[in-house]
């Protein structure tokens, strides 16, 4: 140390600077989120300010440019098309992954994987290019417009199933071993091991993936924005045309100006806040975090 | 005792039947979208469709100038978040305590499951309200460097963290310093899962719409610097499908160079991380 002090110094100096860069990355990185968050509140607030909370649900219409700010009917879009995307995304991806953990040989359960990573990966645009082109006109054969709250949820469906395939595997994967061979011990049968084993030891997991692909749901702009249709009024039945939150905000910030534009930020702010509670639901019911 | 013994074998043939239905319809679902994009693209699809502007609103030519928008706003993108990507992974591999670690990794995983329509709404306020940037490729991809971040510290990340602890001790007892072990030592060895983070974030960054079209804008002529407004490969699908009729023959042609692009980039990258990543769980 003592024979070379310039260089030690300048060394240390070095370790400093790397020091305090990898320190201000880390906090521009991990404070991203919180920043995102505040922003957003800020350009909510002169709505937030100037409109009275109920209005959202009291006015007698959508026509932000009149004034009129009732934003439920988009809302209720939102988790109607969520809601009818799990129920069809859940059994099914929950199924391919039993089949894949138990059922399928180690190849096939390979491919597979492959297949519903390649999914995961389509674009939602294409995803809304196919369901308008292809989806829509045999929707539109049972009951016009096609454009709807059934469209929506199917292209949401395709959408979120990988989620809930990919979570629901690696939780049945991550059950002990020990578990399935005292089963096997005991002779149970493969569907008796998977139903009342392996399902409910891997649970959480399951659980927290079907969060995760919620939030995803709620979240998702491009492909409900293409299929939906964007009429503004509650969702009656499966052929209606109706507008998600996010799809209103994608149509409108283009134009939207003052109080029009404070209000999409709000929803937009509401949409972030119901995915980091999913979010947060997902990361505590996981078996992951005690691990921290 | 032979009564149950079938009894058992039949339900696991029923299992069995149900659940390969079910895995074959999910592999239908794709084969029918993949098909439909290579069927409806290809007629579209020639060497002039990629160097070509598009002309009468996108129905004819080709789609030359969203390439070099996309490449412009993957360039951006990357060129802000490897780097900080990088240094951020640094900080949580070689100096964070465990309480720091474990609140910067949390807030990068909340960060990752925010809805691109509201990263499109920041970055239109912050980008091109706040900072002037206006309707821009640089607005655009440092938007979306705020959404692949997550992905890119956490691959690189988990690329650092496999280095043997050895490596850094045996180093610290040379009394190399921080910088030249992380220079000459660390970062080499993590540098293939460096790359897998960036593959990975070109694939996120590539499939983005949402978060694009307020902020990069629509315009559709070649950009001439980066403060135009660039038109995305994933924008021209929607514009094309949306705003233009007869404009799904182009639209499926887009789509399928797009899809191309990723499922390669995708591929490139699981391949990348089972063989520097995860090398034990290939085996599988």
């Amino acid at each position: 140390m003592t024979s070379s002090k310039p260089s030690a110094s300048f060394r240390a100096a070095a370790d400093r600077c790397l020091t305090v860069v990898l320190v201000g990355a880390a906090a521009i990185a991990g404070g991203l989120v919180l920043w995102i968050v505040l922003f957003i509140a800020r350009e909510s607030m002169p709505a937030l300010l100037s409109i009275a909370p109920w209005r959202f649900a009291t006015d007698a219409s959508w026509h932000p440019q009149d004034g009129l700010f009732k934003i439920t009917p988009m809302v209720a879009a939102t988790l109607a098309i969520s809601l009818v995307a799990m129920c069809l995304a859940a059994p099914l991806g929950i199924a391919t992954a039993m089949f894949s953990s138990f059922f399928a040989p180690a190849r096939i359960a390979g491919l597979l994987r492959r297949w519903i990573e390649i999914l995961a990966g389509i674009p939602s645009v294409v995803y809304g290019l196919w369901g308008l082109t292809v989806l829509v006109p045999r929707i539109a054969a049972i009951q016009a417009p096609g454009l709807g709250l059934l469209a929506a949820s199917l292209v949401l469906a395709l959408m979120i199933l990988p989620t809930v395939a990919l979570t629901a595997e690696a939780a049945l994967r991550s059950v002990d071993e020990d578990l399935l061979r005292g089963a096997a011990a005991l002779g149970l049968d493969r569907t008796g091991t998977a139903l009342h084993v392996a399902l409910p030891a891997a649970k959480n997991g399951i659980f927290a993936g079907l969060v995760l692909a919620t939030a995803r749901a709620l979240g998702e702009t491009m492909a409900v924005l293409m299929v939906a249709g964007n009429v503004v009024q509650m969702p009656g039945s499966l052929f209606d045309s109706i507008r998600p939150l996010t799809a209103n905000i994608a149509l409108e910030m283009g134009y939207a100006t003052a109080d029009h534009r404070s209000v999409l930020f709000a929803s937009g702010l509401a949409l972030m806040l119901m995915v980091g509670l999913l979010v947060a639901l997902s990361t505590m019911s996981s078996p992951e975090a005690t691990d921290g | 005792m032979a009564e149950p013994r079938s009894h058992t074998q039949a339900r696991d043939f029923w299992t069995a039947t149900v659940l390969w239905l079910g895995a074959g319809s999910v592999l239908a679902l794709l084969a029918w979208i993949l098909g439909d994009l290579l069927l409806q693209g290809v007629g579209r699809l020639s060497w002039g469709f990629l160097t070509e502007p598009p002309s009468d609103a996108g129905r004819s030519g080709g789609v030359a100038p969203m390439i070099i928008s996309t490449l412009w706003i993957l360039a951006i993108c990357l060129a802000t978040a490897v780097p900080l990507g990088l240094a951020a992974a640094l900080f949580l591999t070689e100096l964070a305590s465990r309480r720091t670690g474990r609140w910067v990794r949390h807030s990068l995983d909340a960060l990752a499951a925010v809805p691109s329509i509201v990263f499109g709404l920041f970055g239109n306020a912050l980008f091109c309200h706040v900072l002037g940037l206006g309707y821009s490729i640089l607005s655009g991809g440092l938007t979306l460097a705020c959404m692949v971040l997550p992905l890119v510290v956490r691959t690189t990340e988990a690329g650092l963290s496999n280095v043997a602890q050895e490596i850094r001790q045996g180093a610290a007892a040379l009394a190399l310093s921080r910088v030249t072990t992380l220079r000459t030592l660390v970062l080499p060895a993590a540098a293939p899962a460096l790359l897998v983070g960036l593959v990975l974030g070109i694939g996120r960054a590539l499939a983005e719409t949402a978060a694009l079209i307020f902020t990069s804008g629509y315009v559709d002529r070649f950009p001439e610097s980066i403060h135009d407004s660039g038109r995305s490969l994933s924008i021209h699908i929607y514009d094309l499908s949306m705003n233009v009729p007869a404009g799904n023959d182009t639209a499926y042609a887009t789509a399928l160079v797009l899809v191309v692009l990723l499922i390669a980039s995708q591929q490139l990258a699981t391949w990348g991380i089972h063989r520097w990543i995860q090398p034990e769980r290939s085996v599988r």
